[in-house]
């Protein structure tokens, strides 16, 4: 199983600290919901996670080894990450979409294996797009292309995966779908997941881990049901809330 | 695949019948039966020279040249996500045309002919270089303004220089020049820009994966492992080779770069990767096809290479324009 360590991370953009003496610690069969305020630090914090910028100071550990010291491909075969609001430039058909994915594996010339047609297939089938697998991607609304680049994101089996907002732009039965999923690769498959949400109900009844961020700070570490309450909620965004029921019924409201 | 494949053999058969006819057209007609006997030792010697010293040398340095064109218009519109990119992007080919028109101002070309491509060639470098550490970072915004910056060094350079010709006859040589033109070019053309233009293309047709990736953005690129930086240095020595080669031996041939990508482009499913192969053949075919009309076209003066691409490739990319405004708001 992965593990994922950050210490002492400290991250300054243009004089302003985003990021303050972060230190948590993950491993694979968590399913982490990243939660705060906007401009808390969320995206920030998920790309030193992913490896994709240099905190100012601290390191990132994945399995002992500091994320600098990987080579990017390889890096890109463990672990994988979807941006805020990911978009395509070309209107590629979405099961080419999803194919890149694959791109850390793929040689540099030739075209899938029967391995690689496989994990498409059921990238596809797993994100609900076997109807859309023909059309181009800049004419998908915006929650199926979430599902898209959801699906770009799952077709490699990461050992990692790091999302920012992955429910943005979804629907209630897709937003369902998506946590679940996300739920069950961490559970059953044994991935980390690692998800800036900002839906709090969501986050409270799937996410096995909760990581609260204010300007930069980790307020709150810990298991949804002992973390999430109306104190953490009031600290976070400034307004009153209230955490009522439990398991899969829990549910977080603005007073 | 299949479509791939398939678009390939048609441009493949295309490029095939474009090159017996550049080896037939031009102020001497020549018969099939004189492009076969050419080889034997007792052809007739005119004829045999007029093949293989004028149209061979030709045609081979028109094909390589337009799949220059065409393999770097679709590398760099891919590298950039934008369908408005062509080769002259980074500044490279105002740098080979700065290059050449300094070789023919400083009468050197007068001298020794192969001068204007020659220092065409150190143009493409030093414009590439220029742009390489003017544009250092690892996005692909501030290479491409780089490039426009050492574009315009380079046109003002151009422009200096038809300025301060020493006679007329100077500025017609240059202006000429800049028309762009595959007349009169030898086998010392091919063997001096052949290995650039070969190696150049080369460079530029293993970039397929990591424009593929850069189709979902830069921040997704290299979450796939792409190394952007190498990726930008990688297109750009590939445009400087191919290009600038390219653009050394025929001088300034507009719209080759930017339409072929284009014409291929919805045929291969929109695909970087995809679009380069094809886009290259293309590159190629439109090439010779242009260079066939200004050996065709009854005009007194010979109509020069540029001249002709610009003037044919601009109504067909406002067609293109329109089409595209139709498809995607």
């Amino acid at each position: 199983m992965m593990q994922l360590q950050a210490s002492g991370v400290c991250v300054t953009l243009d004089r302003r600290d985003v990021l303050k003496d972060i230190t948590v610690s993950a491993q694979g069969g968590e399913f982490i919901a990243v939660i705060g305020p906007n401009g808390a630090g969320k995206s920030t914090l998920l790309s030193v996670l992913a490896g994709l910028r240099k905190p100012d100071r601290g390191q990132v550990l994945l399995q002992d080894k500091p994320l600098s010291a990987y080579a990017p491909r390889e890096l890109a075969r463990h672990r994988a990450f979807l941006p805020q609001n990911p978009r395509c430039d070309w209107p590629l058909p979405v099961e080419r979409l999803v194919a890149l994915g694959l791109t850390p594996t793929l040689p540099a010339f030739g075209g899938f294996s029967a391995d690689d047609a496989a994990r498409i297939e059921t990238a596809l089938t797993a994100c609900d797009l076997l109807a859309h697998r023909q059309q181009a991607a800049t004419t998908l609304s915006g929650g199926e292309l979430a599902r898209a680049m959801l699906a770009r994101a799952l077709v490699a089996d990461p050992q990692v995966l790091v999302v920012d907002e992955p429910l943005a732009g979804l629907d209630p039965r897709h937003a369902l779908d998506t946590m679940r999923r996300l739920r069950r690769l961490a559970e059953q498959d044994g991935r980390l997941v690692i998800a800036a949400v900002h839906d709090l109900t969501l986050a409270l009844r799937h996410a096995t881990r909760i990581w609260a961020l204010r300007d930069g700070c980790l307020l709150a570490d810990g298991a949804p049901a002992a973390t999430l309450d109306g104190a953490l909620v009031a600290a976070l965004f400034d307004v009153a809330g209230c955490v009522s029921g439990t398991g899969d019924s829990a549910f977080v409201d603005w007073v | 695949m299949i479509r791939v494949a398939r678009l390939g053999l048609w441009l493949g058969l295309v490029l095939a019948l474009l090159s017996v006819l550049s080896l037939l057209v031009g102020r001497v007609w020549m018969s099939p039966g004189q492009l076969l006997g050419a080889w034997r030792l007792d052809a007739d010697p005119l004829a045999a020279l007029i093949l293989i010293e004028l149209r061979l040398p030709r045609t081979v340095l028109a094909l390589l040249v337009g799949a220059a064109l065409g393999l770097s218009g679709a590398v760099l519109q891919g590298l950039t996500r934008n369908p408005l990119a062509e080769p002259g992007l980074l500044g490279v080919s105002s740098g080979a045309a700065l290059g050449a028109v300094i070789a023919i101002h400083s009468g050197l070309a007068l001298v020794f002919p192969l001068a204007t491509p020659l220092l065409g060639l150190a143009g493409a470098f030093v414009a590439a270089l220029l742009t390489l550490s003017l544009g250092r970072g690892e996005g692909v915004l501030v290479l491409v303004l780089a490039g426009s910056a050492v574009s315009g060094v380079m046109l003002a350079g151009t422009a200096l220089a038809l300025n301060m010709a020493a006679n007329p006859y100077a500025a017609y040589e240059i202006s000429m020049w800049l028309m762009g033109s595959l007349a009169d070019k030898s086998w010392d053309h091919v063997l001096l820009a052949g290995p650039f233009l070969l190696a150049g293309l080369a460079v530029l047709a293993v970039s397929g994966r990591g424009l593929d990736a850069l189709s979902l953005g830069e921040t997704q690129a290299r979450s796939l492992g792409v190394d952007l930086s190498r990726l930008r240095l990688q297109v750009l020595a590939g445009t400087a080779l191919a290009v600038g080669a390219a653009t050394a031996v025929a001088g300034a041939v507009g719209f080759i770069g930017l339409l072929a990508p284009h014409l291929v482009r919805p045929l291969v499913g929109h695909q970087p990767r995809r679009v380069l192969w094809p886009a290259t053949l293309a590159g190629a075919a439109l090439l010779l096809a242009a260079d066939l009309g200004t050996r065709l076209l009854p005009f007194t003066q010979e109509l020069k290479l540029g001249v002709l691409t610009v003037l044919v490739g601009t109504p067909f990319f406002v067609m293109l324009v329109l089409r595209l405004r139709k498809v995607a708001p």
